[in-house]
């Protein structure tokens, strides 16, 4: 029970990342009808951002500023430098592309994709980052919920994550950007005809959706997952299976598709084989994708009239 | 006596949707107070006349100018602020949003929406109050149609311009529907509205165009169409 309870905590962490990433796919997929490809590789750089600003302010030895807001500072660099990297993907690979077939945007994105783990490769070097995240902060506390334990930077993730999700579900269901993008999401044209702005809302959503891939990326470098520039390509491609699994183009479904992926993954890693991890989510793809295509809480797909 | 500034005007227009020449040197003016029809056959060309002074489409050649400014090269939240609005073909609304939601979005291009804009709209469609909280793509054709032109008076209009807003509907709510444009015209709306209703759209407008593939081929008072035999021989069927 106790080892079930911490495999558990394990899937809802890393649930809490995937929900993350493919809450980005989801964003950009229900606004322009387009997969993302290159989205992992905002994730990845997202995971550097944060790393090199953890290096900058000082290192957690010496740091410069109090931890909590070393930690800030590292999310707000990786989500604003996440977002401004998804505008200029956005800008320069994709938006010359949108009136044409549905084939050249995808393979921009492949392009899109190589490019950014070559540039991280040339700028950031071959070797494997970690984050220290031990030495500023201690991961023997935390709190205990019988004898199950959860760190600090495992609550951290997780109560990040749902601030996260929380505020994007305001925006999207709240304000007029919010609305905007529904709108676009439903009928370009009619959102057009009410004079919505196409390209300003499509930018605004790659900046949203990067800035959570960033946020994510500095996330699973807390919790000391190896940092490099081919971090992205996995988790991209688990997030993508998260968000189909919950429905491609729901909100609500990448939040379910990201936690229980993770937990399954939690699970048959700590119950069946720990190689298996990676496999989980492909299963997963195949399986939804055999299944039920449009996921778990994703609409049919509605002909035009 | 000068010469008035129409409130929408399309100089020599020409659009094309790819290769396909679709309107051919269209001219066509709205005065302010005016209830205009635009006539024609199917696919003569009068939505793509629509979305053209909107700005969902670009001409290849011409000028679109509302209040005498040329627009041709604004978007369409520019030229809806100069006080355009339009209720497209089949309504187009956003079907998983709610009714309110939908409003709001008819005020997009504004920065502030005080709440008496959103009672006039309510006081004008007491149906659309009651079904705010309603997903708009649940409601009956009719009720469709209101939120439709509530949704396009949020931005504040002096010109409505209509595609087809009795498409679908029944012949009492086309009725009803048409008293609503005539007095929402009389509260000092001015009106373009595309029909192929002839006879019911020529007997509430001061003027009319008729399109044939792209060209106006005739022009003028209502009630002179109405009379002329040709355009009843050609569009109205009898
Ligand atoms: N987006 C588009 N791409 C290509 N062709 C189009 C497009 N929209 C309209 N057309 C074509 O342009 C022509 C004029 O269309 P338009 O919708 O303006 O006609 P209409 O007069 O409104 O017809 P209807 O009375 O049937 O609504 C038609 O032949 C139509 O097929
Ligand atoms: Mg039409």
């Amino acid at each position: 029970m106790e080892y079930f309870g911490e495999q558990l905590v394990n899937g809802v962490v890393m649930g809490g990342v995937y929900a993350l990433i493919a809450l980005g796919y989801t964003l950009i997929y229900g606004v322009l009808q387009f997969l993302n490809l290159a989205h992992g590789e905002l994730y990845m750089m997202g995971a550097f951002f944060g790393f090199f600003t953890m290096t900058a302010l000082g290192g957690p030895s010496a740091s410069a500023v109090p931890v909590a807001v070393m930690i800030g500072i590292m999310f707000i660099v990786a989500m604003g430098g996440g977002a401004l990297l998804g505008v200029a993907v956005e800008r320069f690979a994709y938006r010359p592309l949108r009136n044409s077939s549905r084939l050249a945007p995808l393979i921009s994105a492949l392009g899109v994709s190589l490019f950014l783990q070559n540039a991280a490769l040339l700028l950031f070097g071959a070797r494997v980052r970690l984050y220290d995240t031990g030495q500023f902060i201690d991961l023997r506390s935390g709190i205990s919920i019988g004898r199950i334990r959860i760190d600090p930077t495992e609550m951290m993730v997780v109560i990040g994550a749902l601030l996260l999700m929380a505020g994007l579900w305001l925006m999207v269901n709240r304000t007029r950007l919010g609305r905007a993008m529904r709108a676009v999401a439903v009928d370009q044209d009619a959102a057009v005809m009410n004079g919505i702005d196409v390209d300003r809302t499509v930018v605004w959503t790659f900046a949203i959706a990067s800035g959570l891939a960033g946020a994510a990326g500095v996330m699973s470098g807390l919790l000391l997952y190896p940092v490099d520039q081919y971090m992205g390509v996995f988790a991209g491609l688990k997030g993508f299976s998260a968000a189909v699994l919950g429905g491609i183009g729901s909100i609500p479904g990448a939040m379910l598709g990201g936690f229980l992926l993770g937990i399954t993954e939690a699970l048959v890693t700590g119950y069946l084989n720990p190689t298996y991890a990676d496999f989980i989510a492909f299963l997963i793809l195949i399986l939804v994708l055999l299944i039920r295509p449009r996921g778990i809480l994703g609409r049919p797909a509605i002909a035009k009239v | 006596m000068t010469e008035r500034t129409p409130l929408l005007e399309l100089r020599d227009v020409n659009t094309y949707y790819g290769q396909i020449h679709i309107l051919q040197g269209v001219n066509l003016r709205v005065f302010e107070g005016e209830f205009v029809a635009l006539l024609g056959g199917n696919a003569c060309g009068k939505s793509t006349t629509l979305k053209t002074a909107v700005g969902l489409v670009t001409p290849k050649s011409g000028s679109v100018l509302i209040d005498g400014v040329e627009v041709t090269k604004e978007k369409p939240g520019e030229r809806i602020r100069r006080g355009i609005a339009v209720v497209p073909e089949n309504r187009r609304l956003f079907g998983p949003m709610t009714v309110m939601e939908n409003l709001q979005i008819g005020a997009y291009t504004r920065s502030h929406v005080p709440k008496e804009d959103y009672d006039y709209v309510f006081d004008l469609f007491p149906k659309v109050a009651e079904r705010r909280n309603q997903l708009a793509g649940t409601l009956s054709g009719g009720e469709q149609q209101m939120v439709a032109v509530a949704r396009a008076l949020m931005s504040k209009p002096k010109l409505l311009l209509m595609d087809e807003p009795s498409m679908g509907l029944s012949p009492l709510l086309v009725e009803q529907s048409f008293e609503l444009i005539d007095d929402l015209h009389r509260q000092g709306v001015s009106m373009l509205v595309v029909e192929q209703n002839a006879n019911m759209a020529l007997s509430v407008a001061d003027r009319g165009y008729v399109l044939q593939t792209g060209r106006v081929v005739l022009e003028g008072p209502a009630a002179d169409l109405a009379q002329d035999a040709e355009l009843r021989k050609a569009y109205l069927g009898r």
